[in-house]
């Protein structure tokens, strides 16, 4: 098979930058590309998916245009980035919601809206659905809690098969040697520098957006949204072994553990994604893959809107639009469960993969490590 | 818009690393300057965009310095590389400056990093710029631009006024047409001459329109020549420069670091006849990089191959331009318009005069060649591991040493010996003062960094006092 073109000027951009190495010290993907002189698809799909995007190898670098040299690492690698996606899909049949992922999940997210309200009108009689539930089990007057907990606990396993096939295929086209998943001291590395994202910082000074003023701005909505969503799942979770350890039905009263994390997650999922989005709309064309943005703005959008439901029915959820918007916040979740495998969520996932291999080649390069 | 009828207190010209600390120092004095850059915002900057590194004396060793190193040990390599062609109170007083700039310069925003892969011998005495040498430019211009210093891009000077040694304004080209600029003091901080073709031919001959030029097409001495002819003292050789031999692949201008080649020691060096005409293995690369360019400009075509073979094919930097394979010496030397004949008769020989010894390219090994001219003093090992392999080179000048003379103020000296009343120089463009010949990794930096510095402050204090 011909190479893609874009992995070609992947490949192109490595032999410079590894003729140059000026940005060594900037973030992860020039050290991993100096233990290398050729690059293979697999090679540059792990730097591509190690690359954060930062921005700060564009500004820095004398060779981006209008030198002839051209070198511009942000954009190839966010495009070669969001092709190895598509490759990793499971399943394969799947890989085409990849391409024009922005109108697929709108319209994915719009049917299963649509579902649960005609699910819950068409099951309930129409008083259920326009009517004011109070008290323990008030939700499950429009959808039983078994029925509830089978259908998102189907949804979610079936994103976490996803995901997992997802992650295996990438380990394997990196070429990264098998059973090396189990090293925790590089597995502890990798997570660390996920959840401080490390490498989104510009090599210190903040990352690059809309001009060569460096900002911590992007990474600050990230932790936002990132730990906003872990608290939001956190709020499920601990809810799901309420109701089958403790056998406590929701709605629970506003200091309860469930609406705490919730409440919190979800404000935090309201500042962050409405910062990215705003940072998104800055950010330089010239960094970016403009021909994706939608896959980006869609993901975004919802998580956004699953927080702004989610809030929306703590506060009104003595109220009669009670049941239209349990309706709506559950149609956004079970879709934003279903396309996680299949949109920009899988950032995270394949970055923080090639954050282990890059935490396992380091270990491997360290002073006093065995070499040949 | 920017009101040009006032008069600025200091009018800088240039935008690399030697104007822009002049720029800071003499803001952070009050003083109110102007920046006149000829280049457009991209290429703003000239050969400070390309460099990676800066040479300061240190007495212990830091979070990025391997180890110390002592005024008295830079003035040694310096003496040394200089072969005492230096102005030693000005070098003296730049190795003394040079251990403040390394905590001045993180102050304006510049960040460092230890030494980079595969430059690890400069460990010790090389600071390295995090994101290389534009993102060192960028915190300047940010620190700059954050202090209120004004600049303009595309701002190339054309016309200086001075009389007596006493600069009045500048003439400078903007948008379509000519402004100027008036001012109490000038900084020169404009670069060499070294993207100036014509000029290098002054001295070079037709043989300069074979060179390569590894930075700024901008740096073309305009401002030299104009200092030059109104009365300021000439220092340095105008042949003398930093050349090395870089690809002759890359482009005329800014090919920047990545042309460069570190290959020779791994093989032997001929030129446009097939013939050797240097000892490859004199001395260890670090020591003896800056010496390959003036070599091959003075080959006939000022053309060179580095020929090797595969056995050490991965032994140094990977390169931009890969090497041209031959399977065989016949098959390589047609691909380098070389004969095949004389080529094969120079590898044979080569090959026959080569001792057995034990290789290591980290110090000066026993692997010689006997009774060879020239010889092959260290690291010769046999080429006969096909695939051959060739890296044609041509002259490639990183900056030139002619310059202006200075004072310990960085004030320009005229040609009667008097200190200018208000003109100063920093950088490239006075380099000469210290470097009158050879080159020590990094110095270029130091220079702009430390006079530029000196500059700024005493331009503001003649401005304000
Ligand atoms: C590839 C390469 C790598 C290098 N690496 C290193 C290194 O690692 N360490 C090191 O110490 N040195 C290095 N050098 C040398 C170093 O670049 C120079 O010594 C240093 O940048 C000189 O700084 P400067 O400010 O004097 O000149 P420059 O940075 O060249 O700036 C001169 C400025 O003057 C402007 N200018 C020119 N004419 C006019 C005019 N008429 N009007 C207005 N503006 C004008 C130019 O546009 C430019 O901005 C390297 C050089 C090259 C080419
Ligand atoms: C391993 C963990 C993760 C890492 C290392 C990571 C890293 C990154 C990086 C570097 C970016 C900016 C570059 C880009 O747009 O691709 C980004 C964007 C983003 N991430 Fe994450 N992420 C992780 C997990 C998550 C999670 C769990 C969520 C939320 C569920 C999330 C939500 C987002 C969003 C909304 C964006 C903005 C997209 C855009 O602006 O285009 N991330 N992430
Ligand atoms: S991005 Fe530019 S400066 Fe950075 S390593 Fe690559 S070529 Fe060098
Ligand atoms: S954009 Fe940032 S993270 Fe990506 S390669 Fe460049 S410096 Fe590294």
């Amino acid at each position: 098979m011909p190479r893609a073109k874009i992995l070609a000027e992947a490949d192109r951009l490595m032999t410079v930058c590894n003729s140059c190495r000026y940005c060594e010290g900037l973030c992860a993907v020039f050290p991993a590309m100096e233990m290398r002189r050729a690059f293979s698809d697999g090679d540059l799909n792990y730097l591509a998916n190690l690359c954060h995007a930062c921005g700060a190898c564009y500004a820095d670098c004398q060779f981006s245009p209008p030198h002839e040299f051209n070198v511009n690492v942000p954009r190839t690698l966010a495009i070669a980035r969001n092709n190895s996606w598509r490759a990793y899909a499971w399943p394969q049949a799947f890989a085409g919601l990849f391409a024009r992922n922005g109108v697929a999940i709108s319209i994915i997210a719009a049917l299963s809206v649509a579902i649960f309200i005609f699910g819950f009108a068409a099951l309930t009689d129409h008083e259920v659905l326009v009517g004011v539930h109070t008290g323990p089990g008030a939700f499950y007057a429009l959808m039983p809690h078994n029925a509830m907990a089978a259908l998102f606990g189907a949804a979610f396993l079936y994103a976490i098969l996803a995901c997992v096939m997802g992650m295996r295929a990438f380990w394997r086209d990196i070429g990264a040697p098998a059973g090396m998943t189990t090293d925790t001291a590089s597995l502890w590395q990798a997570a660390k520098d996920a959840c401080t994202l490390r490498y989104l910082d510009g090599g210190g000074v903040g990352c690059f957006n809309e001009d060569d003023q460096p900002t911590d701005r992007r990474r600050i909505d990230h932790h936002f949204t990132f730990y906003g969503f872990l608290l939001c799942f956190a709020a499920t979770s601990v809810a799901t072994l309420y109701h089958y350890l403790l056998a406590r039905e929701a709605p629970y009263p506003w200091w309860d553990l469930p609406v705490v994390l919730g409440t919190l997650g979800g404000i935090a999922l309201v500042i962050g994604p409405i910062g990215l989005l705003l940072a998104k709309s800055q950010r330089d064309p010239v960094l970016v893959d403009s021909a994706r943005s939608g896959m980006d703005v869609a993901f975004i959008l919802m998580l956004l809107l699953t927080s702004v439901t989610g809030l929306a029915l703590l506060l009104l959820r003595d109220t009669a639009v009670m049941g239209p918007l349990l309706a709506l916040h559950l149609g956004v979740v079970f879709a934003l469960f279903i396309t996680l495998p299949y949109g920009k969520f899988v950032h995270g996932l394949y970055r923080f993969v090639a954050l282990v291999r890059y935490a396992l080649e380091r270990r491997a390069m360290a002073p006093g490590a065995a070499t040949e | 818009m920017l009101d040009l009828s006032r008069k600025f207190d200091v009018l800088v010209i240039g935008g690399g690393n030697a104007a822009l600390c002049a720029a800071i120092s003499a803001k952070r004095l009050g003083a109110d300057v102007l920046v006149l850059e000829g280049a457009p915002k991209f290429y703003r900057g000239g050969n400070t965009r390309h460099t990676r590194n800066m040479r300061c004396a240190h007495d212990a060793a830091t979070e990025i310095l391997t180890g110390p190193y002592t005024e008295d040990e830079f003035f040694e390599d310096l003496l040394r590389v200089t072969e005492g062609n230096t102005d030693q109170e000005l070098a003296r007083l730049m190795i003394r400056e040079s251990k403040d700039i390394l905590t001045w310069i993180v102050e304006q925003g510049v960040r460092w990093q230890p030494s980079l892969g595969g430059t690890l011998s400069l460990g010790r005495t090389n600071s390295f710029f995090l994101g290389g040498g534009r993102a060192m430019l960028n915190a300047l211009y940010r620190t700059a631009e954050a202090l209120g210093v004004e600049i303009l891009y595309d701002a190339e000077v054309v016309d200086l006024d001075i009389k007596d040694g006493m600069f009045l304004s500048a003439t400078f080209k903007q948008d379509h047409g000519r402004a100027s600029a008036k001012a109490a003091t000038l900084v020169a901080a404009a670069g060499g001459f070294e993207a100036n073709i014509e000029w290098l031919k002054e001295s070079w001959g037709e043989a300069a329109d074979n060179f390569l030029i590894r930075g700024t097409p901008y740096n073309r001495g305009s401002v030299l020549k104009m200092l030059l002819g109104k009365g300021v003292q000439e220092i340095g050789d105008p042949t003398q420069c930093h050349a090395v031999a870089i690809d002759a692949r890359a482009p005329k201008f800014d090919g920047g670091i990545i042309t460069r080649h570190d290959s020779v020691v791994f093989g032997i060096v001929v030129n446009k006849n097939a013939e050797r005409f240097y000892d490859e293995g004199e001395d260890i690369w670090p020591k003896r990089y800056a010496i390959w360019g003036r070599l091959v400009a003075a080959q006939p075509g000022q053309i060179a191959y580095i020929i090797f073979d595969a056995s050490v094919r991965n032994s140094f930097m990977p390169t931009l331009f890969p090497p041209i394979e031959g399977g065989t010496i016949g098959e390589l030397a047609p691909k380098l318009e070389l004969d095949p004949a004389a080529l094969e008769k120079t590898i044979a020989s080569f090959n026959a005069a080569v001792r057995p010894g034990t290789f290591d390219h980290t110090i000066l090994d026993d692997c010689r060649t006997e009774g060879l001219t020239p010889p092959k003093s260290h690291w010769a090992r046999k080429i006969e591991t096909p695939p051959f392999l060739a890296y044609p080179v041509r002259p490639g000048i990183t900056f030139t040493y002619l310059g202006t003379r200075v004072n310990k103020q960085a004030r320009l000296l005229m040609t009667d010996g008097r200190p200018s009343v208000n003109m100063f120089a920093a950088g490239e463009i006075m380099a000469g003062n210290v470097l009158g010949k050879g080159y020590a990794a990094g110095m270029g930096m130091t220079i702009g960094s430390v006079f530029g510095r000196i500059a700024g402050r005493e331009a503001a204090r003649h401005a304000t006092s």
